[in-house]
């Protein structure tokens, strides 16, 4: 059998690999500009609005499993193409470790079902070493990326409101939606005991933000994606603007394999699998920006060896896949009995919680632990789905019925039925999302003993929790326990304590999984300079969250878009100068 | 303007009422009819992938006609209907088949819970569940309907019986009969403009005037927004 590669043959001056939210952001910026880009993603195209792709507004029992997560991990009607496993595409844990690592293939990737939730960092965030001594400093400050905030609040749209907290940035805000009543309650109960609650921060459009989005209708469904545009995932509201200068071609199901390289070790290209012919095809461009998502940019690297650089490319510092960090994560829930025998209305809202609360205690040194976290809520008479329903035994004997009578828990019949009735609407929920810190031993690496189905090497993850995630865990428990009794609900479940961590999930299972290729200004401890460009390769960019340093208790895709337009701006110019 | 007209206004925002997903957001914007759209039983966005193993399993059966009798049985006990359909009329038993073979770890537990139950049956009256009078499948229910509160013999009987009320409660409030009865009222296009007065008053809740001053006002929600004297 021979083995060839075939050549795409026109040459662009960009090839992108990945049109998630780096990816997307630099084919929108790029192309705008004028250069000719390859876009390359894993995935298949996909357009929330495509009626044969859609699952927005779709009804339980539209699907036979109601909904279930057999499929898509976060069901049925999820716009995720992907999951925590994918087959024939393993990765490995080096042992007494833990790492869940979640994929999307698709056009847009995680950003068509993400939360929406869109946080600008702080100044402090950039800085946590000069404050508490850990980790590293950013080699860029708030200063640097606010403009692109600005920038990507505008093109993008966002809901919030203007506070004036330190370290927690106002933007360019459309007006948030009223809370729901559930927000309410908690609102009361937290600021019984000082703890902030504001509206959320969600890249949904409240109002239009130019004549391609209709505005948001209420459907609570972002997680689907939306038909009408009216929330941000990057297939939608950057790849298609886009490919609409005429300036990109989108190779979909196109598999990299590695970056190829000169003899000089610059990169000329990308190597990808053709999924669908399953054959091996090389696209040449002037730039190769990765944007594949932090692990799977960071292992494309670690497969593009040669006899140049034989640990990967860009890899002189050996830095490549360390400090990979997940934020931290740790929720309960409750019941309120003030809550039920609700009056039914349309209570859908936006996909996401109206209210949230930002981390309150930056001041505060005694904690014993140094970093802090958000709280995101939830409740609500939401759309049931698999699982709506399960275990009434452990609420219908816990308050006393219409008739004013305690029930044995359980039962069945007409009783059954109307107590699911009287509940719905009456189980509320938390969970605390924080900042670890980033360790040079938490990484991926090259498993040197697997291939996937493409016979491309995986990836083994090494990660532990310190001690600090672990106590800023407990923290979260009892503040949630104090929020639950202030706001007159009654805590369900056992409290997580000490053998489960205190309820803190794995790394990866929050999905923020930045750092793996980090910018610094020392090419001896970091991949990128501070314009995501590779120190060891001046035409090579990481554009995902692989350039993060530290990614504060906000989620990370705002800031990932921020820098992905910067470090673009900085490409064209460098280009325009002939310095690449 | 009665409630639902007024919707359908703020949602049209502009001229035009013609189907959205024609596409064209920049002439039309009224997303009201979205929810007009019919299509084929159990296609729903799946990628082909995910609709050939719908297929497949679909077209293999998990349980016997016995015990597929016994299910529908005590479906019906579980969710006999409140002025709406019993749960066999709502799809329900179809529902059980199918997540039995979509999610394999109810397969043991199901099968052998329908055997405890047969044999529970055959030891008080010599009959199989689905042919006992009505009084003496109760009689059964009772002893395993009550997880708290069961007799050490009826142990296994009650765990299944708690994974049976869990699949017919969810297979039935998943379906349209049991979301109608339920009362949801989302899932279609809407705008949202907080909790309605009467309900706040009900819980002692208000907005403030914080509140209410920044939060989207509904006429506004089809405008381009201008940040012109907007300051950050
Ligand atoms: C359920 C969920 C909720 C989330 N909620 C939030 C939130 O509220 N706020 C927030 O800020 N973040 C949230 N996130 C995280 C957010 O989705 C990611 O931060 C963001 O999508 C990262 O963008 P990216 O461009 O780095 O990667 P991705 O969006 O993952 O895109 C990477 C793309 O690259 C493609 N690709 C990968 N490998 C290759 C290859 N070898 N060749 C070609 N293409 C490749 C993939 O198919 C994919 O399309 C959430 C994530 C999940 C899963």
């Amino acid at each position: 059998m021979s083995f060839q590669i075939i050549e795409q043959s026109p040459k662009y001056d960009v090839c992108i690999v990945g049109s998630g939210a780096g990816g997307g952001m630099a084919a929108k910026i790029l192309a705008d500009k004028g250069f000719k880009i390859a876009l390359v993603e894993a995935g298949p195209n996909f357009d929330p609005a495509n009626p044969q792709q859609r699952t927005q507004l779709r009804w339980p029992w539209e699907s036979p499993r109601r909904g279930a997560g057999t499929m898509r991990p976060f069901g049925d009607f999820d716009m995720a193409y992907g999951g925590w496993e994918l087959d024939g595409e393993p990765y490995t844990r080096a042992q007494g470790t833990e790492f869940d690592w979640f994929r999307s293939r698709m056009l847009g990737g995680r950003t068509n079902h993400w939360g929406r939730i869109s946080l600008r960092f702080g100044p402090l965030d950039f800085k946590r070493k000069d404050f508490d001594g850990k980790g590293d400093n950013w080699p860029i400050g708030y200063d640097d990326v606010k403009p692109y905030y600005d920038k990507v609040d505008k093109l993008i749209g966002v809901f919030g409101t203007r506070e004036n907290i330190p370290n927690e940035p106002d933007g360019y805000f459309l007006p948030p939606p009223k809370p729901r009543l559930h927000e309410l309650y908690f609102q009361k109960g937290t600021s019984k005991i000082g703890i902030p609650m504001i509206p959320s921060r969600l890249s949904i459009l409240t109002k239009r933000v130019n004549k391609k989005r209709a505005a948001c209708f209420y459907c609570n469904q972002c997680s689907r994606s939306c038909s009408v545009y009216g929330d941000f995932s990057s297939s939608s509201v950057l790849v298609n603007p886009a490919m609409e200068t005429g300036k990109v071609d989108l190779y979909t199901n196109a598999m990299v394999r590695e970056v190829i390289t000169d003899g000089e070790g610059n990169a000329t290209g990308v190597h990808y699998i053709n999924k669908e012919d399953l054959k091996d095809y090389r696209i040449k461009a002037k730039v190769v920006i990765l944007a594949a998502s932090a692990c799977s940019s960071a292992r494309i690297l670690l497969n593009s060896k040669s006899s140049v650089h034989p640990n990967g490319l860009a890899n002189s510092s050996n830095v490549v896949g360390k400090y990979l960090h997940d934020s931290t994560g740790s929720s309960r829930m409750a019941f309120m009995p003030s809550l039920m025998d609700r009056k039914r209305y349309n209570e859908d809202g936006v996909g996401g919680m109206h209210l949230y609360t930002p981390w309150w205690l930056n001041d505060d040194k005694s904690l014993g632990f140094s970093r802090g976290y958000h709280i995101e809520y939830w409740g609500g008479m939401g759309m049931p789905a698999y699982g709506f329903g399960f275990n009434m035994e452990n609420l219908n004997g816990m308050v006393p019925g219409i008739d004013g009578e305690t029930k044995k828990a359980g039962g069945y019949g007409v009783e059954l039925m109307k107590d699911v009735k009287r509940f719905y609407g009456s189980l509320v929920g938390m969970a605390g999302r924080g900042e670890s810190i980033p360790q040079e031993e938490n990484r991926c690496e090259i498993d040197k003993e697997k291939v996937d189905k493409f016979g491309i090497p995986v990836l083994k993850f090494h990660y532990k929790w310190t001690e600090e995630e672990v106590k800023q865990a407990a923290h979260m428990q009892d503040t949630f326990e104090e929020i639950i009794s202030n706001m007159g609900g009654m805590a369900l479940g056992e409290k997580p304590g000490k053998d489960s961590s205190y309820g803190l999930e794995n790394p990866g299972r929050i999905i923020h999984e930045v750092g793996t290729t980090r910018m610094g200004s020392d090419p001896k401890k970091s991949v990128l300079n501070k314009y995501n460009q590779a120190h060891d390769v001046p035409n090579l960019f990481v554009m995902d969250g692989g350039s993060f340093v530290s990614q504060a208790d906000k989620n990370p895709t705002w800031t990932i878009l921020a820098l992905a337009w910067r470090a673009s701006d900085y490409l064209a110019d460098e280009m325009k100068k002939g310095n690449i | 303007m009665d409630r639902r007209e007024s919707l359908r206004t703020l949602l049209i925002g502009g001229a035009g009422t013609s189907l959205l997903l024609s596409c064209r957001l920049d002439e039309d914007t009224d997303v009201s009819k979205l929810t007009d759209i019919k299509e084929r039983e159990f296609d729903y966005g799946r990628t082909p992938a995910e609709e050939a193993r719908d297929e497949a399993l679909l077209e293999q059966d998990f349980y016997t006609d016995e015990e597929m009798k016994t299910i529908i049985v005590l479906s019906d006990i579980i969710m006999p209907g409140d002025g709406s359909k019993p749960a066999s009329e709502a799809g329900v038993p179809e529902f059980i088949e199918f997540i039995t073979k979509d999610i394999p770890s109810h397969q043991t537990p199901m099968r052998g819970g329908l055997r405890w139950l047969k044999n529970e049956s055959y030891k008080r009256y010599e009959k199989d569940f689905v042919d006992l009078s009505k009084e003496q499948q109760i009689a059964i229910i009772e002893d395993i309907a009550y997880p708290e509160d069961v007799k050490p013999e009826f142990t296994q009987g009650a765990q299944f019986f708690s994974r049976m009320r869990n699949l017919v409660t969810t297979g039935y409030f998943t379906s349209k009969e049991g979301v109608e009865y339920l009362g949801y009222m989302g899932n279609k296009p809407n705008v949202w403009d907080g909790v309605p007065a009467d309900v706040l008053q009900k819980h002692g809740m208000k907005y403030d005037e914080k509140i209410l001053s920044r939060s989207i006002k509904p006429e506004e929600r089809n405008d381009i927004e201008d940040w012109e004297g907007y300051e950050i």
